[in-house]
């Protein structure tokens, strides 16, 4: 009695300050804050405001840990601290009485105690746990707004770690009578989810119950859980794709309470992500996509107000129509809604209707070319946003007709723009269509310049070292490189002779690089001068001693003779006394090898060899002295990775306090102990020959000039090799084409017509050019930039593998090869899509217009004839050939969509043999009953089936199967009793690896003496030697009797390592392109034949390596991880052992893979 | 549709609510607001009403003398955003009657209730303007009674 009597007795003040109409909102506010405001409203400087929120904060503090100050003054107290905050002053002093003011206050305090903590604190702030006891205390509190409060504050900030205490509670409200109540617990459920998805991993079935509930509101809170888990994975959810489009169907016919009106458009934040959600489901599945038909349709009908809220929903709608599986009827519709938003005259519209255009060209390339006024129009429009999003839409259109003019565009734009973040966008993608598109060399280079001395050194430092890249490798042509080369040594003299003060430090390193290499190449021009220009680059103000290093080197390799002696010495001289030790010692080579010139042209001949210097970078010489000290009984070497587990197990189990000498003793022995290739990728970083920016390390001077980089630090080089990457190398001989052949192909194929050159102010002129080959000739949708010119610089990488395989590709004929590039040049058009197979029937229907148009070249007509002799078997083609060209089609030339496209047809395939074998009964005699695999999945490898688990009603065996993508886990239920079993459902789950079910995990009934399989995909994202899963089976015998049947198995590495089929040649490479490694003996089995080959067949049988080949008693083995990546094994016989030496760019694969050949061994 | 965060400022840049729904330091909180606040106000009124920044995109809106700017990212619906600070703008104005900036100022800690019950977490939680209004009512009546 005597606590209610208090509490009004608090509140009674309150009553009187307060105005209880919410209207004269204004009235209460307390004065103290008014009066601060006042205060500082009036304040003329910056510094008079310090002034006064200083006093104001310590006024503040003064009175927070006074004790005598009630709950209420607390509580304006809170307030005003919050209005200094806000204006930037720290007051953290009150943080804690903000936590207090929550804990202990009354709800008028509360409220504002919860609102403080909830601005003043984040999520990782350590006094959040001081709240979790509130939070507790007030979920079970029977008043409503202190139950509201606490779930507000709940899915705004609350520690991590904690949510399993106020989880039971927040689950137990989603079932509460008032509806406010659910929808909040459903949003901290969300907000759960998005932190700690598998803390609310168990309570999926309540958020579909969220899904039913009865008030709108709830339904539309879960739509958020929803919507997250359907972008994570959708396949799961397919089964709701029809009570999706029933709610959207309802929602948009106005079945819905007034209430959730907005602007008399019915509840349209429902509808957006309702359409955002089927979007996904329907994304790449057509019979989802055909439920959905009516209702998108319905909902660009319904949407025809004029404001801002029907474009919002129209936007989405335009998205989901594109996103899923397409329909003829429907894209019409949406493309002639994104009409409506370009040419609107709101600006918001506008730039909504490009980029939807942005989004949607890469299906249909002619709406671009609909609008390509409006588009130019764009181009010019005074708001930088519109132009940057015009840009980008350009971007996507680009060809090699178009190059010029919209990279011209576009470097306009950059030589405005400000924004750091734009400039190193838009930078990337200049450089990136240069590349594919450029017309000639001398354009090339000019643009590159651009990039460089805008892009400066913001831009990725990837790019500099692609571009250097594309010069080291050179192209097919050599005639080509040779020009590239001396027009990029012409440009850059004339850049250097200028003012280069101001010029970007990476683009100073590339001109250095070039001249370096190529300067020579050009005759008419003075050495002399050359490294005049450099010599002053060297010694010029504000150039970084990265950059000196770089110019240091290009003079090193020119000073050749004795002619040079002087400069050199006078160069080792004055940079004797540097600072920087790098420099020094470059200097000192120089000084030595301009001395001697037998020397110089062995470290640095020139020209460089096209063939690559065979550098024995793995340091296999040393593998005899590594065994024999691994035999004299040294420690074997350990990786960091491996060192450091073991270094904190150890830490677990000892005592000592001190564990922090140990890393030191660390870094120490991976110099020693590593041999590692890197060592020498850093000196030959240094010796210039590098592609990739120089990282200055220490002394080592070993000289690799001429080297083909194909390691890096970090594993570089595989982006765009595609020798290197195990998808590609499988069938190096679809992408080859044969030197000789190559210029025969190029006299054959002109380069595309070339750009008109004259840029005229007129619109027009500048539309035909912007838009020019997306026109008729090009207009099938679906294959989006189709005439796609053979980019000018295409990576020698596959000129590589063209040597190898050239006696398959001379015997072909004149017309397969035409067929051959163009099929080349489908697939850069088909890249850009993800539909590999489909367009290349269009592009023969669409061949015709064009030779009707009479606009066709000659490449194209025998493109026709080509495909012509190919369909009829013509004598000129070769089955090989046909084979070749087929798969080309599909296959990527450099890029690596190879497995992928064809892996994905396979388990498409793979699925629908699933949807029609199930549920399966098994052929069994009625008495025995043998589990066994489903037909379809008996061809593939598998394992033997066995069984996890059993009761009276159920038994759960399963089986692994291997395929070629994935790891299938099938599990087979048999119901050995006569009684049918009602609601069978499975769930499967496991932490360490990516789990998808198939199909067949929920079932209606299984009947008697009947079994049922169910399958899901697994993938290991990470090595790790086994891990375990954990599922359950839960059924009913009777109606609301639930069994739930446990099971659990353990799966190893070996289950998701496949054979990596490579060649020696493509080991070799990638081998070097790795550098994480580890070193172990193995036990040789004897006992029969050659030791070596015994043991590896027996890794081989029980692992799935592939022996990529055994030379005298050393043998090489490649495996990969799915998903993951390669492992590459060396194998030598040293004495009675067996000396591995695994590399794999997963820095814990080899461990993995090392322990499972132990054991493997073993048991053999 | 998750909300980053949303910022009220006045025209002379003084900022007059904040409510992050992403976890940040306060130190990147203050260098976001300054160079948001400064790249809002110098746009002029006839442009869009989006802006790409970093990797996020700004919606804004002016009204009177408030701009009230929210940020989502890329894939994000701009125009809806702009509803929700239209509908925030509308609950403001039924709940103050007539809203302006100095009823903002004042009774900042009421702004904030609203926007609570409107957008938890981010995400749009109650659209209904009466439904928003009859909880704050609520929840101020309680305090009085209690």
């Amino acid at each position: 009695m005597s606590d209610v009597v208090e509490k009004t007795l608090t509140a009674l003040p309150a009553l009187l300050a307060l105005d209880s109409q919410p209207g004269a909102g204004k009235l209460s506010s307390t004065s103290r804050l008014r009066h601060l405001i006042r205060s500082i409203t009036e304040l003329t400087s910056k510094h008079e405001e310090e002034k006064l929120i200083k006093k104001e904060l310590a006024a503040i503090k003064d009175q927070v840990s006074s004790p005598n100050t009630t709950m209420r003054q607390m509580r304006e107290l809170m307030v005003r601290a919050m209005y200094c905050e806000m204006l930037g002053y720290e007051a953290d002093f009150v943080y804690i009485h903000a936590i207090k003011l929550a804990q202990q206050g009354t709800v008028l305090e509360k409220r504002v105690g919860y609102l403080a903590v909830s601005l003043f604190l984040n999520e990782n702030h350590e006094l959040l746990l001081l709240l979790v006891n509130t939070v507790l205390k007030d979920l079970q509190s029977t008043n409503l707004i202190e139950v509201c409060m606490a779930l507000t504050v709940v899915s705004q900030i609350f520690p991590k770690d904690m949510i399993p205490a106020i989880l039971p509670l927040v689950e137990e409200k989603l079932s509460h009578p008032k509806e406010i109540i659910r929808r909040k617990a459903v949003l901290a459920l969300y907000k759960f989810y998005l932190i700690a998805p598998n803390q609310v991993q168990h309570i999926h079935g309540k958020f579909r119950k969220a899904l039913c509930d009865k008030d709108p509101g709830v339904m539309m809170s879960s739509l958020h859980i929803y919507l997250q888990m359907i972008k994570e994975n959708p396949a799961s959810y397919k089964d709701l794709t029809g009570s999706f489009v029933t709610i959207l169907r309802q929602v948009v016919g106005g079945k819905l309470p007034l209430d959730f009106n907005y602007h008399s458009v019915p509840a349209p934040w429902l509808q957006i992500q309702l359409l955002r959600i089927l979007s996904l489901l329907g994304r790449e599945d057509q019979s989802m996509s055909e439920l959905m038909y009516d209702v998108l349709d319905e909902s660009l009908r319904r949407a025809e107000m004029n404001h801002n809220i029907t474009y919002a929903i129209l936007y989405e709608c335009v998205k989901a129509i594109y996103t899923i599986h397409p329909k003829a009827e429907l894209l019409e519709k949406a493309a002639r809604c994104i009409g409506n938003f370009v040419l609107s005259p709101k600006i918001n519209l506008k730039y909504l209707g490009l980029k939807a255009l942005t989004y949607v060209v890469q299906h249909d390339a002619n709406l671009a070319l609909q609008h390509q006024m409006t588009i130019i129009e764009c181009l010019d429009h005074s708001d930088l946003i519109i132009k940057r999003e015009t840009l980008e839409l350009l971007f996507r259109i680009t060809n090699a007709q178009n190059v010029t003019i919209i990279v011209e565009k576009m470097l306009g734009f950059l030589r405005l723009c400000n924004d750091d973040y734009t400039i190193i966008d838009l930078v990337g993608k200049v450089a990136e269509l240069a590349e594919k598109y450029a017309p000639d060399n001398e354009w090339f280079i000019q643009t590159m310049n651009v990039v460089f001395s805008l892009g400066g050194d913001l831009m990725q430092p990837d790019l500099p070292s692609n571009f250097l890249r594309l010069f080291a490798d050179g192209s097919e042509s050599e005639e080509q490189d040779r020009q590239l080369k001396l027009y990029a040594v012409d440009s850059y003299l004339a850049v250097l002779k200028g003012d280069c003060s101001h010029l970007p430090q990476r683009f100073l390193q590339v001109i250095s690089w070039v001249l370096g290499e190529y300067s020579c190449l050009k005759e008419d021009v003075d050495q002399q001068e050359v490294i005049r220009l450099l010599k002053k680059l060297l010694e010029q103000r504000g150039v970084s001693s990265e950059t000196r290093s770089w110019a240091l080197s290009a003079l090193t390799k020119l000073c050749k003779g004795p002619g040079y002696a002087e400069l050199a010495l006078e160069l080792a001289e004055s940079l004797s006394s540097s600072l920087d030790t790098v420099l020094r010692q470059q200097a000192h080579e120089l000084c030595l090898l301009s001395q001697d010139s037998q020397l110089h042209a062995r470290v640095l001949p020139h020209p460089a060899p096209s063939d690559n210097l065979e550098v024995d970078s793995s340091l296999s010489f040393l593998d005899g002295f590594v065994s024999d000290a691994l035999a004299a009984g040294a420690a074997p070497y350990k990786p960091p990775h491996q060192r450091q587990e073991e270094l904190s197990q150890q830490r677990a189990l000892s005592l000592e306090p001190y564990g922090l000498s140990l890393p030191v003793t660390m870094s120490s022995c991976t110099l020693t102990d590593r041999q590692s290739p890197t060592f020498l990728s850093m000196s030959s970083d240094l010796s210039g020959n590098s592609t990739e920016l120089s990282h200055r390390t220490g002394a080592n001077t070993l000289m690799l000039e001429g080297v083909k980089r194909v390691w890096g630090k970090d594993g570089y080089i595989p982006q765009k090799e595609p020798s290197l990457t195990p998808a590609a190398v499988d069938e190096p001989s679809d992408v080859v084409q044969s030197p000789d052949q190559q210029g025969a192909a190029e006299t054959s194929l002109p380069e595309p017509e070339p750009e008109p050159p004259q840029l005229d102010q007129e619109k027009q002129q500048l539309a035909s050019s912007l838009f020019v080959g997306l026109g008729s000739q090009n207009s099938m949708s679906l294959l989006g930039k189709t005439e796609v010119a053979v980019p000018r610089f295409r990576r020698k990488a596959r000129q590589h593998e063209s040597a190898s395989t050239s006696g398959t590709s001379e015997s072909s004929s004149n017309s397969s090869h035409s067929s051959r590039s163009t099929t080349d040049s489908f697939l850069y058009g088909g890249l850009l899509e993800e539909e590999p197979a489909t367009p290349i029937q269009n592009s023969y229907h669409t061949l015709k217009p064009t030779i009707a148009n009479g606009s066709h070249d000659a490449r194209q007509h025998s493109q026709m004839v080509s495909s012509t002799s190919e369909n009829e078997g013509a004598a000129t083609v070769s089955a090989k050939e046909d084979k070749q060209a087929n798969s080309s089609q599909i296959l990527g030339s450099d890029m690596v969509i190879v497995r992928p496209s064809k892996l994905a047809e396979e388990s498409i395939v793979s699925q629908r043999n699933c949807s029609k074998s199930l549920p399966v009964a098994f052929p069994h005699s009625s008495d025995s009953m043998v589990l066994q695999l489903p037909s379809e999945l008996q061809e593939l490898p598998h394992s033997d089936v066995v069984s996890l688990t059993s009761d009276p009603h159920l038994s759960v065996s399963c089986c692994r199967v291997f395929r070629e993508d994935a790891l299938l886990l099938v599990l087979l239920l048999f119901n050995p009793t006569e009684t049918a079993l009602r609601d069978v459902a499975v769930e499967l789950s496991c932490e360490e690896l990516e789990t998808a079910s198939l199909r067949g995990n929920v079932m209606e009934c299984l009947e008697g003496r009947k079994s049922s399989v169910c399958r899901y995909t697994l993938l290991m994202e990470r090595p790790h030697t086994q891990v375990a899963f954990t599922g359950s089976v839960s059924y009913q015998t009777q109606p609301g009797h639930t069994h739930i049947l446990p099971f659990s198995g353990k799966l190893s590495t070996a289950d998701f390592i496949r054979p990596l089929m490579l060649n020696t040649e493509e080991y070799g490479k990638l081998w070097l392109s790795i550098s994480n490694d580890v070193k172990q003996n193995l036990k040789l089995l004897t006992g029969g034949g050659d030791p070596l080959r015994a043991t590896l067949n027996a890794l081989k049988d029980s692992l799935q390596l592939h022996i990529v080949d055994i030379i005298g008693s050393e043998g090489i083995v490649a495996c990969h991880l799915l998903r993951g990546g390669p492992c590459l094994m060396h194998c030598r016989v040293h004495g009675a052992s067996l000396a591995v030496w695994l590399r794999s760019p997963l820095p814990s694969l080899p461990d993995c893979l090392l322990y499972h050949c132990q054991r493997a061994l073993q048991e053999h | 549709m998750l909300m980053q965060f949303m910022l009220l400022f006045s025209r002379q840049g003084k900022l007059r609510l904040q409510k992050w729904y992403v976890p940040l330091s306060d130190k990147e909180k203050k260098k976001i607001t300054r160079e948001l606040v400064q790249t809002v106000l110098a746009r002029k009124p006839k442009m869009c009403s989006f802006l790409e920044w970093r990797d996020l995109k700004i919606v804004y809106k002016r009204y009177a003398s408030l701009y009230f700017c929210c940020a989502i990212e890329d894939q994000d619906n701009e125009l809806i955003t702009l509803e929700i600070i239209h509908r925030y703008v509308e609950l403001l104005d039924k709940y103050f009657g007539s809203v302006c900036e100095l009823d903002i100022i004042f009774n900042f800690e009421k702004a904030y209730f609203i926007l609570d019950e409107f957008l938890l977490g981010g995400e749009a939680q109650e659209t209904s303007k009466k439904n928003v209004l009859k909880a704050i009512e609520q929840a101020d009546l309680l305090q009085e009674v209690n």
